[in-house]
């Protein structure tokens, strides 16, 4: 059958690919890679129906097909725009599109709180890359931001509704990899937000994968709240044999030490969740939530982080610890501190395990 | 082998007249040297009893700063830990629960901020991270102790003053370098 599909060309910022029809601008860009990518916010492409509201994927199409080279006129969402044989667009080449895609971030940074300090997100927050890449990482905005009132959904999962962007990923997650949906988007317009029917709790199997898709901090793990930055967690890829189906096991850990402070599924390089054949590595909230002992996962390597992002800083890129040298010339003799520093410091006790705290850690978590 | 610069000196190797060898001369053109220094200006000054005026970029010893209200401007962002070129801030977050608002100023505080004051180098990069104004190297020395221990700053040795509950304290933390702001 696939001898029959017959492929056609496009053209995106001077580079030809031959792609199958009914392939999008957006995925024949990300089958060229680097740079040519139009950035998505609301677009997965293992999320069936996602893409089409941020619109920050505009991309300018120079030349509509082979057959009909006129140029569209205004600029189209390469993730909902299907290619044509012939086709030539321009992303970074083009003239209009970095200047419309920045118009794109600041109104999407309108209503988004700049509460990137506070924020968990912060780090690996694709709002926050798109707003750094264009410039746009403070505000002209002078008028109060709507709010919302703080609402619980469960043991796990944390809502700021104030920083969503409406992207709608996460109630695709709901539709598409649970029975039932117990969340959605309430209201409409400017009043528009995610929320349970009266503040019901998400308690399915998969629901954590929310976070994995919200491409920014509205949606967060809980027991992972305010524990560390991200950057200071080391990634590491690790599996387990887990029981519940549909579950991959593979997972990154973000560890600190020895203790696992997170546990996420493993990104590929377009910030979604990796596939393996072909199937998208959704973990089970076992795996991402109750999971978090190192003896419960085997350890594969450190996660390869991009030289660009922060969290590879300040790392060692192995999972060995560095050799000691005193102990080793001195024939065992462990070398004599002037200072051991967890007996001064109140910080990184040795004795207070973050990782098992249930939720963020109080004012009484550190008085012992 | 020819010379790099011009400034190199040959070295004399003839013998020693009669007054070199007797050294007397030599010693005291040299004592008078040092008497000569009795009469001229000091360079140095008694420390604790006399202050030079600092620079006014001046970066000493660092200051976890309060809003108005008193309190606490950190959010344990880290960015301060992580632009350290020293490694030596650490921290801790924690949530802020009901009853704590007249405490910290956002959701999130650090419940541990730590500055190992043997490892800081006083270059001012935390002060440049810190969204929030909550870092700020001010006026005043590390002072000098006889134990590494006593060098691992908490938060009781690094916030300032509260502005409600001591006034005074909180204007003098503020240095000079605050009032000469607020005059202009």
């Amino acid at each position: 059958m696939s001898d029959e599909i017959k492929n056609i060309k496009v053209t995106i910022d001077n580079i030809t690919i031959d792609v199958a029809p009914g392939t999008t601008i957006l995925n024949a860009a990300r089958q060229i890679g680097g740079d040519v990518t139009p950035p998505a916010m609301c677009y997965y492409s293992k999320l069936e129906g996602s893409g089409g509201k941020c619109r920050t994927c505009l991309v300018e199409v120079a030349a509509g097909s082979a057959a009909d080279p006129r140029p569209m006129p205004k600029l189209v969402a390469s993730c909902r725009t299907t290619v044509m044989d012939g086709m030539v667009v321009k992303n970074m080449t083009s003239e209009k599109v970095p200047d419309a895609r920045a118009g794109v971030v600041e109104f999407l940074l309108l209503n988004h709180p700049l509460d990137c300090p506070i924020c968990d997100q912060a780090g690996e927050c694709h709002l926050q890359d798109l707003g750094y890449d264009h410039g746009k990482e403070g505000t002209r905005y002078q008028f109060a931001r709507r709010t919302f009132k703080k609402e619980d959904i469960g043991p796990y999962i944390q809502l700021h509704m104030t920083r969503c962007i409406l992207c709608y990923r996460c109630t695709y997650v709901a539709d598409q990899l649970t029975n039932k949906r117990v969340h959605g988007i309430v209201d409409r317009g400017d009043h528009a937000a995610i929320s349970t029917y009266i503040s019901k709790a998400i308690e399915n199997d998969f629901s954590g994968n929310m976070i994995d898709v919200c491409p920014v901090g509205a949606l967060t793990d809980k027991t992972f709240r305010f524990k560390n930055r991200v950057w200071f967690t080391k990634p590491v890829d690790a599996h387990r044999n887990c029981t519940t189906p549909g579950c991959c096991g593979k997972a990154t850990l973000w560890l600190r030490g020895d203790e696992v402070f997170r546990v996420t599924a493993r990104k590929d390089e377009w910030g979604e969740v990796q596939s393996y054949d072909g199937k998208p590595g959704w973990i089970c909230n076992t795996c991402r939530f109750e999971t978090k002992k190192t003896e419960s996962w085997k350890i594969e390597g450190v996660t390869t982080i991009s030289r660009h992002s922060v969290i590879g800083a300040n790392k060692y890129k192995t999972l060995e610890m560095p050799n000691e040298t005193v102990k080793r010339v001195m024939k065992g003799v462990e070398p004599k501190l002037l200072m051991d520093i967890h007996s001064i410091s109140n910080v990184n006790n040795p004795d207070i395990h973050l990782s098992d705290i249930k939720g963020p850690a109080h004012s009484g978590d550190f008085k012992k | 082998m020819q010379a790099l610069t011009n400034k190199a000196k040959q070295v004399s190797r003839k013998p020693m007249s009669f007054m070199e060898k007797m050294y007397l001369p030599a010693i005291f053109k040299g004592m008078m040297i040092t008497f000569m220094h009795i009469f001229k200006k000091k360079p140095t000054i008694n420390y604790p009893e006399k202050k030079r005026p600092f620079s006014p970029v001046f970066r000493g010893m660092q200051i976890l700063n309060r809003d108005e209200e008193g309190r606490e401007n950190c959010t344990a962002c880290g960015l301060c830990a992580v632009a350290c070129p020293a490694e030596a801030i650490t921290m801790e977050a924690a949530e802020r629960q009901t009853g704590e608002e007249n405490l910290y100023k956002e959701e999130k505080y650090a419940a541990k901020y730590e500055i190992n004051m043997l490892r800081c180098i006083f270059c001012g990069l935390c002060e440049e991270a810190c969204p929030k104004d909550a870092i700020y190297l001010s006026e005043t020395f590390t002072p000098a102790d006889y134990q590494r221990k006593q060098f691992i700053y908490g938060k009781n040795d690094l916030l300032i003053p509260h502005p409600k509950e001591n006034p005074e304290a909180y204007k003098k933390a503020l240095g000079n370098r605050a009032n000469k702001e607020m005059v202009n």
